[in-house]
């Protein structure tokens, strides 16, 4: 299959990665997304099917039958190829671990021709590799995983304002009796509202009435916005806007699930927003100290730059360890993070960050980056050397050439 | 339509065809119940647990060559055997290498023995059964390649051309049977057939195209373009006087 390309090669699922993780510059992509056959789905909740299958479908499928997949991202246009491939994690993370722990089994492609089934038990160390293997080890053909069961296709859910860092950490403390929770963050908000922001955390429930079909973007933004659209004041405003939604200071609700779990897939193209230069994004999970003490720096250091960032999410990690060699998640602290593009000086603040977060012995995104230097990805992820013997000698990305070949 | 209890049954021939596929995967998601036939069981058994799980109520299969025309029988036997047939979507094709052709005159042949004669074989069979159940909708794919001869795949064409023909005819007949005929004109697709073609922003995914079919399907159009922006293009070139046609390198 591979053998009349000359170069070497990346599948690439929806291409949904922000950052270089899901290019191949100089080399072939495999577009995945022709793989998209669900293979079977047992009683007991265990799916199978192929890697492009998207898991915007795979809802689609199995919430009428009463089950949810294990994890969502924030969006449901990726695939279960990428899901696996970036060891995704979503907003119960703190109860169910990455995507990867839910993952049985899986086939991959090896341009020596071989089909490797690779499970906890078979082919051990490609199945490390592979989850959270950013495609470098090579082609996901199917993946076999376990659903959850659900009550119903809504989500009853709880907001809660904070007014900074400290109380989010009072409130973090019970996520345990909630099965997905998540925060925003006013990233330039300082002093003594530094961190303050909004509380999300909620539970699948049944939705009384019809169900809604799944939506398609309600409506897309159809240009580039002007350069300068969204700047300090403007996204400042924007913040103190969410913040004060709502007068009360908590408020309870059910809802479907797509939009509480997929709030961006409503806006067709909203990266659009940030104009043609577009943004970095940038997350990053560090260790949790007694006040949140680097992600208070980090927030800090954000909200005094002059560079302009959107909206910040900020969670906490759960416990359980990530199955893959290179997994992102890890007990901690989360921050996620949209940076606009303005050239050297918005790198030189990342750089800054990465700094901080290799300090504290954290780690950032692969799937969102586009810069991390060499040395800080041999610190975020010291399992390098036992996962570089698995990639497969002809896949290739823009990023591992960056962060590790030549 | 009649007001009928139970799942639509829709009958697909070449049913691993990309774009069948789409189609069948619209059916699926509406409860439609399905039989499938194609030449390759092991991708038919593939397809039939996907469907089943995008919603399908029953999923059949059969192994099915359609030139092998002594077999058409027995294939409608059992496509009907359940009761009547909702719809049928005649699926299966194939683009031969125009060079080739030109060279043999058993490739040319070939081309229309599949493209052609083997589907006006089949829907001999099926347009009877259709008649005598006083409903349904039989949708055949032709091909935009068929409104117009061109250098570059004109037997293909002719294949496609005379099966648009066929079903205008077979329309007139059996809309007196209350019986609907849908021909689909796609126009580039970026399927296996055209794995060998150059892509352009003319092509459109399977998916594209396999919504667009269910759609002209359900509301029984009589001629279908797929997508619709291949009408207003088609009426263009249809038009061009031949004296001036005939010169140009298409
Ligand atoms: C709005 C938005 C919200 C997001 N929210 C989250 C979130 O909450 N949590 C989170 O973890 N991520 C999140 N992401 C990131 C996203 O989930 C990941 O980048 C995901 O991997 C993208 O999947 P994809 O199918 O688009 O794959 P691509 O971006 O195309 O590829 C991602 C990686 O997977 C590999 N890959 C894809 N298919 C295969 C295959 N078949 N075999 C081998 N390798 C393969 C590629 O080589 C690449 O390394 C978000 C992204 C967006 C745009
Ligand atoms: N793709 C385009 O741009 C385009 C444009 C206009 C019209 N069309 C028409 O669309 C239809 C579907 O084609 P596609 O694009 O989806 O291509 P495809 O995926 O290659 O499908 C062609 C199908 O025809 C089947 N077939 C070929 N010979 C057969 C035979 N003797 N008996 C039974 N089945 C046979 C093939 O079966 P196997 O799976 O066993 O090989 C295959 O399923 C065809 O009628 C084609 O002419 C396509």
């Amino acid at each position: 299959m591979l053998a009349n390309i000359a170069e070497s090669v990346l599948a690439t699922g929806c291409g949904r990665s922000y950052g270089d993780s899901c290019l191949n510059e100089g080399g072939a992509l495999l577009d995945a997304t022709g793989l998209d056959r669900f293979m079977g789905l047992d009683d007991a909740g265990v799916i199978r099917c192929e890697a492009g299958v998207m898991l915007g479908e795979i809802l689609q499928v199995v919430v009428p039958r009463g089950w949810f997949l294990p994890v969502v991202p924030g969006t449901k246009w990726v695939t279960v190829g990428g899901a696996v491939a970036n060891d995704i994690h979503g907003k119960n993370h703190h109860r169910a671990g990455s995507f990867g722990a839910h993952v049985t089994r899986f086939e991959l492609y090896r341009s020596s021709g071989e089909r490797l089934v690779c499970s906890p038990t078979e082919n051990r160390e490609l199945f490390a590799a592979t989850i959270g293997g950013l495609g470098l080890t090579g082609l996901i053909l199917w993946v076999e995983f376990r659903l959850q069961r659900i009550p119903g296709p809504g989500v009853a859910v709880e907001r809660i304002r904070f007014a900074n860092l400290a109380e989010f950490l009072a409130i973090a403390a019970e996520d345990p009796a909630h099965e997905y929770t998540v925060a925003w963050v006013d990233c330039l908000a300082r002093g003594r509202s530094l961190g303050r922001g909004v509380y999300f955390r909620g539970s699948h429930a049944p939705l009384p009435g019809r169900v809604p079909p799944p939506s398609a973007p309600r409506f897309r933004i159809p240009f580039d916005a002007p350069g300068r659209l969204l700047n300090r004041a403007t996204v400042s405003a924007f913040n103190a806007m969410q913040y004060r939604r709502g007068l009360r200071k908590r408020s309870k609700r059910t809802v479907p699930h797509e939009p509480f779990f997929f709030p961006l897939d409503a806006i067709g193209e909203w990266n659009r927003l940030y104009g043609a230069r577009g943004f970095l994004q940038y997350q990053c999970v560090v260790p949790e100290t007694q006040d949140g003490g680097v992600i208070r720096a980090i927030l800090s250091r954000v909200a005094s730059s002059r560079e302009t960032p959107g909206l910040g999410v900020l969670k906490r990690f759960g416990p359980a360890a990530s199955p893959g060699l290179l997994s992102f998640p890890r007990p901690g602290l989360t921050l996620a993070v949209d940076v606009a593009f303005r050239g050297r000086r918005t790198l030189d603040l990342l750089d800054q960050l990465d700094g901080l977060v290799r300090d504290a012995g954290g780690a950032v995104y692969p799937a969102k980056d586009a810069r991390m230097s060499r040395e800080s990805f041999r610190s975020f992820f010291p399992a390098w050397p036992a996962f570089a013997r698995q990639v497969d000698p002809r896949f290739s990305s823009s990023f591992w050439r960056r962060v590790h070949v030549g | 339509m009649s007001a009928e209890a139970g799942p639509r049954r829709v009958l697909i021939v070449g049913a691993t065809s990309a774009i069948a596929t789409e189609v069948a995967r619209a059916y699926a998601e509406r409860g439609a119940s399905l039989f499938l036939a194609g030449r390759n069981p092991e991708r038919l058994s593939n397809a039939a647990a996907d469907l089943a799980l995008r919603g399908a109520a029953r999923v059949e299969t059969a192994a099915f060559d359609v030139l092998a025309h002594e077999s058409h029988g027995d294939l409608v036997t059992r496509a009907f055997a359940g009761g009547p047939v909702d719809v049928a979507l005649l699926a299966h094709g194939a683009l031969p290498d125009q060079a080739r052709c030109q060279q043999s005159s058993g490739e040319a042949v070939d081309a229309l023995a599949v493209n052609f004669t083997a589907t006006v074989a089949l829907l001999t069979l099926l347009a009877n059964r259709f008649e005598a159940q006083r409903r349904g909708t039989i949708a055949v794919i032709s091909s935009v390649a068929g409104d117009r001869g061109r250098q570059s795949n004109y037997v293909y064409g002719a294949a496609k051309g005379g099966l648009s023909v066929f079903l205008q005819g077979l329309r007139n007949r059996l809309h007196h049977s209350g019986v609907s005929v849908v021909t689909l004109k796609p126009g580039f697709v970026n399927t296996p057939m055209t794995s060998a073609m150059p892509k352009n922003r003319l092509f459109v995914t399977p998916r594209r195209a396999g919504r667009a079919i269910h759609r002209a399907i359900e509301a029984r159009r009589d001629v279908a373009y797929i997508p619709w922006f291949w009408r207003p293009v088609m009426a263009l070139i249809t038009h061009l006087p031949e004296r001036f046609f005939k010169r140009l390198r298409l």
